[in-house]
């Protein structure tokens, strides 16, 4: 079943406090040449039968108007995820 | 005079601002996220809380639920229409007032007695204060700094638009230390304090005079209540 990825990540300029407390932890885990980490989303949107261009039209919009809100945050990207190889074992 | 609260799935403050609206005087009509009936009230609160368990965003689902599309076509008609902390989030949300809010700069959920400053008094819930009035009510969020871009925070200040304006400590990182907005019109407004957390002697923030005896917030619930008697 194909699978449409959308991420979204908070706007480059914005102070992302999640990321910073991520950041806080690895820093008290000991590595200290990670310096920042900025938090986002990533949605999976499955999809019943093919991805035509229309219903990636469909996600795109969905992820301006619905998963993310522009004003804070950055649609970063809306593909199709590679199908992973299928059959376990393989 | 009818006043609706909104319940959605995960509202807790609906009931306190159904106390407030009675309290003020006015008759509180609870309504329902799912449906698309308005009950014929004259003004509606969007409560506190967290909607949809503010997955995605705070605000984001609730501002798409059923009723939110009888209550932006009503608030686009003139109804008064106040949005409190989560009800301000799903405002902002819904594009009836600019900008976003954020997580609190400093990451942690924050509860105090807040003082903040009516900067407008120029709307429905706002117009039984003073201009520069300083009152106290409750705060208690975790995701409430107020963003926009510098030509939005602009444009709201010079169209005189930010309602309330925090006082002494921001609490929350918000710019320019806007607390609430109000809609050009004057009949949305949208703030992160709880007005309805301070309307009755014996449950509201200390005052000087008293322990909690404040009562600043039920001005806004009696400030829809002269709005309709003007109309």
């Amino acid at each position: 079943m194909p699978t449409i990825v959308v991420e979204v990540m908070p706007k480059a300029e914005l102070l992302d406090p999640a990321g910073k407390a991520v950041a806080g932890a690895i820093h008290r885990l000991g590595e200290s040449r990670i310096t920042d980490v900025r938090l986002g989303k990533r949605f999976e949107l499955h999809v019943d039968g093919e991805v035509d261009d229309a219903l990636l039209d469909t996600a795109r919009q969905l992820a301006a108007d619905l998963l993310s809100n522009g004003v804070i945050e950055d649609v970063v990207s809306v593909h199709v995820a590679e199908q992973a190889a299928a059959g376990a074992g393989a | 005079m009818r006043v609706g609260v909104v319940t959605f799935p995960g509202s807790l403050d609906d009931r306190d601002a159904m106390r407030a609206v009675r309290l003020a005087g006015a008759e509180p009509v609870a309504l329902w996220h799912g449906e698309h009936d308005l009950k014929g009230v004259d003004a509606i609160v969007l409560p506190g809380g967290f909607s949809y368990g503010d997955y995605l965003r705070a605000g984001a689902i609730a501002a798409r639920s059923p009723i939110m599309a009888e209550v932006i076509d009503a608030a686009n008609g003139g109804m008064p229409v106040l949005g409190i902390c989560n009800g301000f989030q799903i405002l902002v949300e819904a594009h009836l007032l600019p900008g976003g809010l954020i997580r609190n700069d400093h990451g942690d959920f924050i509860r105090r007695d807040q003082r903040l400053r009516v900067e407008s008094t120029a709307s429905a819930w706002t117009n039984g204060f003073t201009e520069g009035q300083e009152i106290v009510i409750p705060l208690k969020n975790g995701e409430g700094g107020y963003i926009a871009d510098e030509a939005t925070l602009d444009r709201l200040e010079g169209e005189g638009l930010v309602a309330f304006r925090y006082l002494d400590v921001n609490p929350n990182g918000s710019l320019r230390d806007i607390a609430g907005l109000r809609n050009e019109r004057g009949n949305v407004v949208g703030l992160m304090p709880h007005p309805e957390h301070a309307v009755e002697a014996g449950f509201g923030p200390d005052t000087t005079s008293a322990m909690r005896s404040g009562t600043d917030g039920l001005t806004f619930f009696t400030s829809v209540l002269k709005q309709s008697v003007l109309n």
